[in-house]
Parts: structure tokens; C-alpha cells; sequence
């Protein structure tokens, strides 16, 4: 018999050994939603999925009586607008000021010490200076996000662009590159895909804080839909969105990961 | 004057001295090999021409001015490894040189201008035996592929100087053979100042035409790094201003009937 670190599961096996975990979930929570129906079949708290699908339903294809807007695609817009803002500014200010630290000593002595201290200020925390400060609109929800992200992006590009081994910026300096030829064309092509790993690790604090701010201020969104109809008890529309956004997420994952080893194929031959 | 003269050269880090009393004198056109004990300031010595490190004491000159404290085009480098960009494709990484050249502001040529400098660079690849490599990543390419890529890109700007650190360390044997006949084979054709760092006595001896041993000639065994080391032996393997291929042979030959004469002394 092999040692249990040996035994690698077959492409099939691995298949079914991946699913098995989210059918068995779907299972568990079709019996017990059955049981509670039977007892009581008004429960609120794990609806059916004909319920699943009436409530959708409503949502997705029928216009909201009061403003007249298909509300499950006007929740997912702005959400995905807020969200894709904040990441798209938090990596555009994460990869300039995260390769120019690791590459420029002087401003890194004048820069790390105060960005590490800026992240470890909870964002959470300063929400509400942001809603003083920014209004209760669109920005001070893309502010969160980019306040909960870019600093953790930075420090993760700057140790990136330290970790390229001395002898490239030697090598290239000896090609006679000046600093900023070697920022364009040594470093910041080989720290992007790790821009993109960043990014990857990034999107879920993004959505937490995007679905926090929403909860607490805003008139659309994934997450200020959940929070409002969470007084009603409606887990026929909580648990659809929750699944909507969870798919979300791994798209935006997979995607990432599609662009990164399309565009940066050296990247990931080398592993 | 000499090309490069080294002046009573000491290096110190805190209390250990790995270098002291260093003083040579170079010809343009010599190729050097350096042996030595591991740790003994080789790698060291290396830095200081390449600018990396600065000498604590004593001055290195070429052409009469000091080298600069930093790395420049006139001073090429082959490590061991990681001397070649991993992003870029063999063909891109010996463009690269030129881009750095011609492009100060994007380091990116297009168009006629980068046709040109793809032809200079693709009879680079083939001086070093790599056409047919162009789009290849490093990562694609053997490790003696890499070194000769690295070689290749340390020779588009036709430094004065190249400077070798066990180029071929990581090499297989088989493979080292036919990386000597490159590096001869260029030095030939390019009269590029070699020095090159080996841990292997017998490639030292068959390549270049003056070898360094550096050692130390003072040890205290109660403080061993009270003492550094220096060139304990200064071996002229040839004359270099021999042409033909045929005349290093001969004189590869004549030297190794004067080292023996020097081991046993
Ligand atoms: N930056 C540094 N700070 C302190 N000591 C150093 C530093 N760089 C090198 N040394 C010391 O200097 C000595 C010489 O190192 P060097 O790398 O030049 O040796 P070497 O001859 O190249 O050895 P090897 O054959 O193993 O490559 C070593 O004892 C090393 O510990
Ligand atoms: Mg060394």
C-alpha cells in the first residue's frame, strides 16, 4: 500500500471528489428544507427552490413598481460599476507606487514606513469619515474599497519588485538601461502578472467592502438588496443573490487567471 | 599606462578583511582567469570592476579614470545565473541592448529602426550558435542556451571589458567543452578584456592567456579574518597578442610546460 501523499487521484475521481462536497450541501439543504416545509409551510428561513425561482424571478424579469427598473440587473450594474472602479484605482495606484518603491531606495525610505502604517488602519473604521467627507454616494463606497485594498497592494508589488534578482538590474544597467528604462522595461513587465495575483487575492476584501458599504448606504446594489429585504426574512431572495455574488466572484477569479496566462506566458512556463 | 591598473586594493567588510594588497596591471585584449579557495574574495574582486562594490583602500583605474561606483555599458556581466531577462524571448533580450540605446524615453523601437536592430541581433544569436531561438523564452532554453544568450546579450554593447562569474559552474561537461570554444572563439573576434572567476584549475589553465590565484599569504588561526587575500600567483599563460587559433595552441602548450615548472617550485 502507498503512502497517503502518493495516492493521486485519477482525472475522473478527481471530478467527482470535487463535486461530491456541493452536491452533498444541495442534499443536505433539500432534506432539511423539506422537514421544516412540512412542519410549517410558511417557514421563511429555508424556502424551497420553487420559491427560490417565483421571488427570482420577479426580480430579474419584472419591473419594479415604484421606479419602473428591472431591479436584480440594476443591483448587479451598479454594484459591478462601484466595484470594478475600485479595483481598477486601487491597482493602477498599487502597481505605480508599489514598483516605484521597490525600485527607487530613496522614496522607499521616505514612503514604506507610512503606508504600512496606513494599512493598518481598519477600513471599516473610517467609513464614516468617508461618507462625511465623500457624500453617501457612488464614491465614498469606491473610496472603501480602495482604502481597504491599495494598501496591501502596494506592499505586496514593492516586496515583488525587490524579490527580481539583483543581477537583472545589474545585467540591464550594464546594457547601459537608465532608472526609469529599467522601471519600464525590467520591472514593471515582470511584476504585472504578479499584479494580477495580487488582484486575485484582493477581490474578496473588495466585495466585503463593497457589500458593507452598501449595507449601510446606498439605494441599489447587491448588497444593500440583501440587507433590505433581510428585514422581511426573505431568504428566497438572500440565498440567490449570496449564490449570484459568489459567482461573481469566480468569474472575475477566472478571468484573471485566463488573462494572466494568455498574456503572460513566461510567467507561467517558469513554474 | 596600463588599460586597467589595480592599486594596493584593500576590502574590508566590518572586521573581515577578504582582500589586501591587490595590485595588477592590465593589458587591453588579456583574458584572465581567477582561481581560488571558495570565499576568497574572488566574486568580491569582480564587483569591485564591475562598480557594484567600491575598494576600501587602493583605487582601480581604466583608461586612467576610476571605474565608476556603479555598473555601465562599457563593463559586461555573465553570472551564473539569472542574467537574462525571463519576459522577453531570446531574440527580444539581445534587442533589449539597443532599445536601451536608441529609445531613452519608451526603451521600445518599432518599425524600421527595430527591423535593423533585429538583423544585428539575430547575427548575434547566430555567433553564439542560437538561430532558430528567437521567440523562445529563457525558461525554454537549456542551461547552456541560457549562458550563451546571456554571453550574446553582454556582448551587443562591445563592452571593453566582460567579466565572468563561473559562467559554466551549472554546466554539464559535455556542454562546458563547447562553451570554451565560444568564449575563445569570441574573444578572438572581439579582442573584449576577459576576466573570468572558475572553481576549475584545468578550464583556467586551457583558456586563458594570464591565470590569478588569489589566496591568503598571512593566516592567524586566533582571528582567521584578520588577513585577506591576494594574488599569490601571477601566471602569464601566452602572449596576448597572438591572432590564430592555432598560435593559442601553441601557446596553451608553452604554458603548461611553465606552470608545471611553477607547481613544482
Ligand atoms: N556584503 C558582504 N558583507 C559581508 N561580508 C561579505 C559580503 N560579501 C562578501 N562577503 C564575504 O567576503 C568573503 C569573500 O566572498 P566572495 O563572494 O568574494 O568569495 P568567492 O571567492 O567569490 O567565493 P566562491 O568561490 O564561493 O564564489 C566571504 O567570506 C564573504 O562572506
Ligand atoms: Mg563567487
Amino acid at each position: 500500500m502507498k503512502r497517503l501523499i502518493n495516492i493521486r487521484p485519477s482525472p475522473i475521481t478527481k471530478v467527482i471528489l470535487g463535486a461530491l462536497p456541493f452536491a452533498l450541501t444541495l442534499l443536505v439543504y433539500l432534506w432539511a428544507s423539506d422537514i421544516r416545509l412540512a412542519e410549517n409551510p410558511n417557514d421563511k428561513l429555508m424556502p424551497a427552490f420553487s420559491s427560490f425561482f417565483s421571488a427570482m424571478g420577479e426580480l430579474v424579469f419584472e419591473p419594479s413598481q415604484r421606479s419602473g427598473e428591472y431591479l436584480f440587473l440594476q443591483d448587479s450594474i451598479s454594484s459591478l460599476r462601484r466595484l470594478l472602479l475600485g479595483v481598477i484605482l486601487s491597482a493602477s495606484v498599487g502597481l505605480v507606487l508599489g514598483v516605484l518603491n521597490g525600485a527607487i531606495p530613496v522614496l522607499r525610505a521616505n514612503l514604506s514606513p507610512y503606508i504600512t502604517i496606513v494599512s493598518l488602519i481598519p477600513p471599516m473604521a473610517v467609513l464614516p469619515i468617508l461618507f462625511i467627507v465623500f457624500g453617501l454616494d457612488e464614491l465614498s463606497k469606491v473610496m472603501l474599497i480602495f482604502i481597504g485594498i491599495t494598501p496591501f497592494l502596494i506592499r505586496d508589488l514593492q516586496s515583488k519588485t525587490l524579490e527580481l534578482p539583483s543581477e537583472q538590474l545589474i545585467k540591464a544597467q550594464t546594457l547601459g538601461a537608465s532608472t526609469w528604462q529599467i522601471i519600464i522595461r525590467v520591472m514593471l513587465p515582470q511584476v504585472l502578472p504578479r499584479l494580477i495575483e495580487a488582484l486575485r487575492l484582493s477581490l474578496g476584501p473588495a466585495w466585503l467592502f463593497l457589500i458593507a458599504a452598501e449595507a449601510i448606504a446606498a439605494q441599489n446594489g447587491l448588497g444593500y438588496r440583501i440587507f433590505l429585504v433581510r428585514r422581511y426574512l426573505s431568504m428566497d431572495i438572500i440565498l440567490p443573490y449570496v449564490v449570484w455574488i459568489t459567482l461573481l466572484a469566480f468569474l472575475f477569479d477566472w478571468l484573471l487567471h485566463v488573462f494572466s496566462e494568455r498574456a503572460f506566458p513566461w510567467f507561467h512556463t517558469s513554474r | 599606462m596600463s588599460f586597467i591598473n589595480i592599486n594596493n586594493i584593500w576590502k574590508q567588510y566590518d572586521q573581515t578583511i577578504v582582500l589586501e594588497r591587490v595590485s595588477a596591471k592590465v593589458e587591453a585584449g588579456e583574458f584572465i582567469t581567477l582561481v581560488g579557495t571558495s570565499g576568497c574574495g574572488k566574486t568580491t574582486f569582480l564587483k569591485m570592476l564591475l562598480g557594484t562594490e567600491s575598494p576600501s583602500r587602493g583605487s582601480i583605474t581604466m583608461d586612467n579614470i576610476p571605474i565608476p561606483q556603479e555598473p555601465g555599458a562599457d563593463r559586461g556581466i555573465v553570472f551564473q545565473k539569472y542574467s537574462v531577462f525571463p519576459h522577453l524571448t531570446a531574440l527580444q533580450n539581445l534587442i533589449l541592448a539597443r532599445e536601451f540605446e536608441r529609445a531613452p524615453l519608451l526603451g521600445k523601437l518599432f518599425g524600421q529602426s527595430r527591423k535593423e536592430v533585429t538583423e544585428q541581433a539575430q547575427a548575434m544569436l547566430t555567433l553564439v550558435g542560437l538561430e532558430h531561438t528567437d521567440d523562445r523564452y529563457p525558461q525554454q532554453l537549456s542551461g547552456g542556451m541560457q549562458q550563451r544568450l546571456a554571453i550574446a546579450q553582454a556582448l551587443m554593447k562591445q563592452p571593453k571589458i566582460l567579466l565572468l562569474d563561473e559562467p559554466f559552474g551549472a554546466l554539464d561537461p559535455g556542454i562546458r567543452a563547447d562553451m570554451h570554444q565560444l568564449i575563445l572563439k569570441i574573444w578572438q573576434q572581439t579582442r573584449v578584456n576577459i576576466f573570468m572567476i572558475t572553481h576549475d584549475l584545468k578550464e583556467g589553465f586551457y583558456l586563458g592567456t594570464r591565470l590569478w590565484v588569489f589566496d591568503k599569504v598571512r593566516y592567524d588561526p586566533q582571528a582567521p579574518n584578520a588577513y585577506g587575500a591576494t594574488i599569490t600567483y601571477d601566471i602569464p599563460l601566452g602572449h596576448t597578442d597572438r591572432n590564430t587559433y592555432k598560435e593559442i595552441n601553441e601557446s596553451l602548450h608553452h604554458s603548461d610546460t611553465l606552470v608545471t615548472r611553477t607547481e613544482h617550485e
